[in-house]
């Protein structure tokens, strides 16, 4: 599924006087396979763009389709349309294990997928809770426990998979490793990619963590007052160190090195990715030699 | 979602009536409380209203936020206005209109409805013009005799103004677990009222766990900090009674009086 979003403008309490623009006439395309990360400083717009992409936020004024479903304004939406649209974007907040409620961990993951699928029998809810659940890398051993038992790490797991059972094509995710131990943080990222691989064609990450989004995503969008600043691949995004930081952004470290090698005269050409940086580093080390 | 949640719905601006003492303003409300109740006829109300109407005017808080803030009582009003005109026993002499509706039932139950209304608008004033957290500080200050037979005071205030200060927070958290659960297909809005109730336990169970966090948290934080509470703390905003407040009470005790002699005097209106 592919999203258009065109000239998209959101205000929070229009018609009080504490109006605040939320977004300013936002246009960005995402295609099928992206794996996109969305930066900018808090307050920026970013969760609120997310949120229109599955019709939590109705569209004010612009035009906005995801797959075939056209979100625009003043059309109606249903709420089947809505349903359907849900079942197949995937939306995991900010510290998704907070929206644990259910006694089992089973229950829990099967959660979502009795809402979009309520005439789903029981074998077809145990298959697709147990798919989830493999795909974010949990024992079976833990279906029959309490969610609120687990650790951290695990819990954010079983939120992810109670989000990712109804198969999404598109996920996106609300800084997923925020609060996570680094380790954590890999395996989270790591499990992301497996995802991308398997079933979800299109993934969506917010995220403040520079390194973490020129590591994995091919697209990055900045924003910035409600409005986008810049969209391209980390390479065309990232080699701009003035203007990131002016944006009272983070750079990746691999740019902040890359930069203070090129002041040294050693230019590298490269991604920013840590691997791509690291072998380009390689590279020139070799030819030099 | 929720962010039409406003709890003590205060009005900023600066007026007379919000720069009286918060103590005052309770003691008024109280006051104006039982001059509500004790004006037995129409003469009284209309005084009460006129009192309600230069309250309003001296605090610069529009016309329309103090009927907003009726809003919510209007449909209790209704059913109380309209179970006093059934349940009026027509006594002798009373115009009988038909059935058992008699003039003097709806005379009876304007009174009560417009008396509710009074007591509702002129409370609003209150929570209009005041902050909550000065509301809590007048509620203590005025409590205080109550620590002399061991009342711990203090403590209810600060229990009473960490409620407050949770309730945008909560409301804020309550909003996004409601997002986060609709995304997971949860329908808030369709079927009957239980399944409706029912619809709302993968909110409310996040939402009780979020609160025991946040208050285990908040207890920690203050421990940090060495809180204690009782004789040795100091007010920040200290109270004080001013001229403002002298002038106001006088305009009450003028109102109580007033509705005293109308009672009294009661002019024949019907």
């Amino acid at each position: 599924m592919r999203i258009v979003a065109d000239k998209i403008t959101f205000t929070y309490n229009r018609k009080s006087k504490f109006a605040t623009r939320a977004l300013d006439e936002v246009s960005l395309e995402i295609a099928e396979g992206d794996f996109l990360g969305i930066i900018g400083h808090t307050g920026s717009g970013k969760s609120t763009f997310i949120q229109h992409l599955n019709g939590l936020i109705p569209v004010e004024s612009g035009r906005l389709t995801v797959g075939e479903t056209d979100l625009f304004a003043g059309v109606k939406k249903n709420k089947k349309q809505l349903k359907n649209l849900r079942s197949r974007v995937g939306m995991v907040f900010q510290y998704p294990e907070y929206q644990l409620f259910e006694q089992t961990v089973f229950d829990d993951v099967a959660f979502g997928y009795k809402n979009f699928f309520p005439e789903a029998d029981k074998e077809e809810i145990k298959a697709a809770v147990f798919g989830a659940l493999d795909l974010v890398g949990l024992d079976r051993s833990v279906l029959n426990r309490s969610p609120f038992d687990l650790s951290g790490g695990q819990k954010r797991r079983v939120a992810i998979a109670g989000v990712i059972v109804t198969k999404p094509e598109i996920l996106i995710l609300d800084e997923p490793v925020a609060g996570l131990d680094p380790l954590g943080k890999n395996e989270l990222m790591a499990l992301l990619h497996r995802l991308h691989k398997t079933s979800c064609k299109t993934i969506i990450i917010v995220s403040h963590d520079m390194d973490e989004v020129a590591d994995n995503c091919n697209k990055v969008a900045v924003f910035s007052e409600g409005k986008i600043i810049k969209v391209g691949s980390p390479k065309e995004v990232f080699n701009d160190y003035e203007g990131l930081t002016a944006l009272r952004l983070d750079v990746p470290i691999t740019e902040y090195i890359a930069m203070k090698l090129k002041e040294k005269g050693v230019y590298i050409d490269t991604d920013f990715s840590s691997e791509d940086f690291v072998k380009k580093l390689v590279d020139f080390y070799k030819n030099v030699k | 979602m929720l962010s039409d949640i406003t709890f003590g719905q205060f009005y900023p601006t600066t007026s007379f009536v919000h720069k009286l003492d918060p103590r005052s303003k309770i003691i008024l409300l109280i006051a104006y409380i039982v001059a509500v109740f004790i004006a037995d006829n129409f003469w009284g109300l209309l005084a009460a209203f006129l009192f309600l109407c230069v309250a309003i005017a001296f605090s610069k808080v529009p016309v329309s936020a103090v009927i907003r803030s009726l809003k919510a009582i209007i449909f209790l009003a209704l059913f109380t206005f309209i179970l006093n005109i059934l349940f009026y026993a027509p006594k002798e002499g009373d115009t009988v209109l038909f059935w058992r509706i008699s003039k003097e039932g709806i005379i009876t139950a304007t009174f009560f409805a417009s008396r509710l209304l009074l007591l509702v608008a002129g409370s609003s004033i209150l929570t209009l013009t005041t902050t909550p957290v000065n509301i809590t500080d007048g509620i203590e200050s005025l409590l205080k005799p109550l620590t002399y037979i061991k009342v711990p005071v203090h403590v209810l205030a600060l229990v009473m103004s960490i409620a407050l200060r949770f309730i945008p927070t909560l409301a804020d958290e309550t909003d996004r677990i409601i997002r986060a659960q609709k995304a997971r297909g949860a329908d808030f809005e369709s079927g009957n009222i239980l399944s409706r109730v029912k619809a709302f336990i993968p909110v409310l169970i996040p939402l009780l766990i979020s609160a025991f966090r946040r208050a285990d948290e908040l207890g920690n934080a203050m421990d940090a900090r060495c809180y204690t509470d009782g004789k040795t703390r100091t007010k920040y905003k200290k109270l004080s009674f001013t001229a403002r407040d002298l002038v106001s009470v006088i305009l009450m005790a003028a109102l109580i009086t007033g509705i005293v002699f109308l009672n009294i005097y009661d002019p024949i209106l019907f």
